[in-house]
């Protein structure tokens, strides 16, 4: 007995009474894509490989971790030591969280150049840009796990940050501790963050961003629409099925990535103290301030933003705000960029240099934000905020100024 | 092409580290070898008999030290273990923290993982540059660590050595004196070059020590490698054979 979706046996029994078939049709064979993807467009599944191999080594090390102060560095080392394969487990988790980062980041850079955040895609981005605040809120709660002292500090620096808010601020930062300093009831909570609440809000926001991208449908290199174009079948003519096409240039892609990240977690795990940082190897010690707090690499952007604002009428708060701020343009991105051309391919030469210089300075606030302070980098990383902000600024005015070439009706090669 | 060199300048991108210790002296490489089980098997040595009655490795357990050193458990406890403790335990030692607070103004540090927060040129550096300097509380002083807490318990080996200062001025036209060297006044059980190899060694042991996986590691590693290498080649015919037919 054939049912609406022509299938018969178990899968036919079964699409009787779930859409089995049917979501694999929507989703992946009958998923059209454009065919014209490029390197650029590996990350977003990158991302979800990544998301997974958190979320199983997480499981595994959570079987051998202890959530309390007394015990969690010595745990991490028992993991390393004493567990079989534990040290893989944690250099796995350790390298997927910079690797997360990396990934990431390369996919916003993606969706800016080729203007993926445009109409009708905004809502993608902003689930996008949600799940790029819980990853940090993620990663943050993790990196105090290890109980080292960058562990330690890091926390304590930035959970400080929140007691420069007016009135309710030294509060605010007490309910975020439990404590008055950053203790073992920190830990513990951050561990219930960090295992079992943000990774909750991460997979829910991840199906709303697929879902909301399968609604509408791929952008590519060019930029353009294929649903615009489709053949009698009524079929997008340069359109090809998610699956195979795509599911083989991912496994490919896959593979060429998971060099990397073992080239990574046997050869350089700590990678030159960055993906490790060596002062996270003593264990945390509220007695004793190390001398230079760096937040890991992945943050150093928005921290060094912070540094560079100064305290103004006796208040940091302005330095919080300018951090929160980075990242708060990001939401208004889809209407502040007011230009019809969605692809970097077909847009003038003004675009070209300001996100340039978007990209510039948000490389060097990365770099400024690892080092301790001099007057003369806090000017640099003045300046690069001010460009960070001025190209959000600079959007909305581009279309006066900016000679966009003709965009093709079909995708090219 | 260009895949491949973005690809490469993001795997070069955090590719550096810092090598100078706190007062500024230039630290010499580390003359180590994680393969050379007897430099292993003396550092552990030295480590057990000069190192460990204020020091622990709290997270080394011995059994696994030997195995993966070169000993037996039998050579382990007749040679390594002084304090009673079973072959499967880990390298505790049995000074009570409180005390050593009150002995050294500091406890002394738990050093497993030390290779990996310091680096090993700054132990290997640290060791052997113990000075002497009446004003401390032990008479002596370190220039990689300036005003260590720690006496200079291998000054037997070593013997004992006083700074050779150089005077230069600096941007602001002020004289400055920093210690560019030593020179033995009181020669010890071993000449200069040996003390130099037995610091090697204790290094040696120590960067061991940090992580004992990392041999087994990068073996693994090699297979990891050779079957993405290969596992990369089938995805790519497979890709090519699937495509064939996207114009």
């Amino acid at each position: 007995m054939a049912n609406t979706q022509g299938t018969t046996g178990l899968v036919g029994w079964i699409d009787e009474r779930f859409p089995l078939t049917k979501m694999m049709r929507e989703h992946l064979t009958e998923y059209y894509a454009p065919k014209n993807f490029n390197f650029w467009y590996f990350f977003g599944g990158l991302a979800i490989l990544v998301l997974v191999n958190q979320i199983l080594t997480g499981i595994w090390l959570t079987m051998n971790y202890k959530p309390a102060a007394a015990d969690a560095f010595a745990s991490v080392e028992y993991i390393m030591r004493d567990v079989d394969w534990g040290w893989l487990l944690r250099y796995m988790h350790s390298t997927g969280a910079s690797a997360f980062f990396i990934v990431i980041y390369l996919h916003m850079f993606r969706a800016l150049i080729y203007g993926s955040y445009k109409k009708p895609r905004e809502l993608i981005w902003l689930f996008g840009v949600v799940i790029f605040l819980a990853l940090m809120a993620e990663a943050f709660m993790g990196y105090l796990l290890p109980w080292g002292q960058m562990s330690f500090w890091g926390a304590q620096v930035i959970i400080n940050l929140f007691s420069a808010i007016p009135v309710i601020g030294p509060d605010l930062s007490v309910w975020i501790r439990g404590d008055y300093v950053v203790s073992d009831v920190t830990l513990n909570r951050f561990f219930s963050l960090h295992v079992i609440a943000l990774p909750l809000v991460l997979l829910g926001l991840v199906v709303a961003h697929i879902i909301a991208l399968h609604e509408v449908g791929s952008n590519n290199p060019d930029g353009v629409e294929i649903k615009k174009v489709k053949g009698k079948d009524g079929k997008p003519l340069d359109g090809i099925p998610f699956h195979p096409y795509y599911t083989v240039k991912d496994l490919l892609g896959t593979m060429v990535f998971l060099i990397f990240f073992a080239l990574i977690i046997f050869f350089m795990p700590e990678m030159g103290g960055y993906f490790l940082e060596h002062p996270n190897f003593d264990p945390a010690d509220p007695m004793k301030t190390p001398p230079h707090i760096a937040p890991v690499w992945y943050f150093t952007p928005f921290y060094a933003i912070l540094r560079a604002v100064p305290s103004f009428a006796g208040t940091q708060v302005w330095g919080v705000l300018a951090m929160g701020g980075a990242i708060v343009m990001l939401f208004f991105l889809p209407w502040l960029d007011r230009s019809p051309v969605k692809s970097i391919r077909y847009r003038g030469l003004a675009f070209k240099l300001v996100l340039a210089a978007f990209i510039i300075s948000f490389l060097i606030l990365g770099y400024l934000g690892a080092l301790p302070t001099t007057p003369e980098r806090t000017t640099l990383a003045q300046i690069c905020s001010f460009i960070y902000f001025g190209f959000f600024f600079a959007l909305p005015i581009l279309p006066a100024i900016e000679k966009t070439k003709p965009v093709p009706e079909r995708v090219t090669k | 092409m260009k895949k491949i060199i973005i690809a490469l300048a993001l795997l070069a991108l955090p590719g550096l580290t810092l090598a100078s210790g706190e007062g500024g002296y230039p630290l010499a490489k580390a003359p180590i070898d994680p393969h050379d089980q007897p430099s292993l098997q003396r550092g552990a040595k030295l480590f057990v008999n000069y190192c460990m009655g204020c020091h622990s490795l709290d997270y080394q357990r011995y059994n696994r030290m030997g195995r993966d050193i070169g000993l037996t458990d039998e050579q382990v406890k007749d040679n390594l273990i002084f304090t009673g403790a079973k072959v499967g335990d880990t390298m505790k030692n049995a000074m009570p923290k409180a005390d050593a607070k009150r002995w050294f103004g500091v406890t002394p540090p738990d050093l497993t993982v030390i290779a990996r927060s310091r680096g090993v040129d700054y132990l290997y550096n640290y060791l052997q540059t113990f000075y002497k300097d009446p004003t401390r509380p032990f008479g002596v002083n370190n220039v990689v660590f300036p005003n260590a807490g720690m006496p200079h318990v291998l000054w037997e080996l070593q013997g004992m050595q006083e700074p050779v200062y150089t005077v230069h001025k600096d941007a602001a036209g002020t004289e400055v004196k920093t210690i560019t060297g030593f020179k033995l006044t009181q020669p010890g059980s071993l000449s200069p070059p040996e003390f130099k190899e037995a610091m090697a060694d204790l290094t040696n042991f120590l960067a061991y020590v940090g992580e004992p996986i990392k041999l087994e590691r990068q073996r693994i590693g090699i297979w990891v490698l050779l079957f993405l290498a290969l596992a990369t080649v089938v995805f790519y015919l497979l890709k090519k054979e699937y495509w064939k037919d996207v114009h």
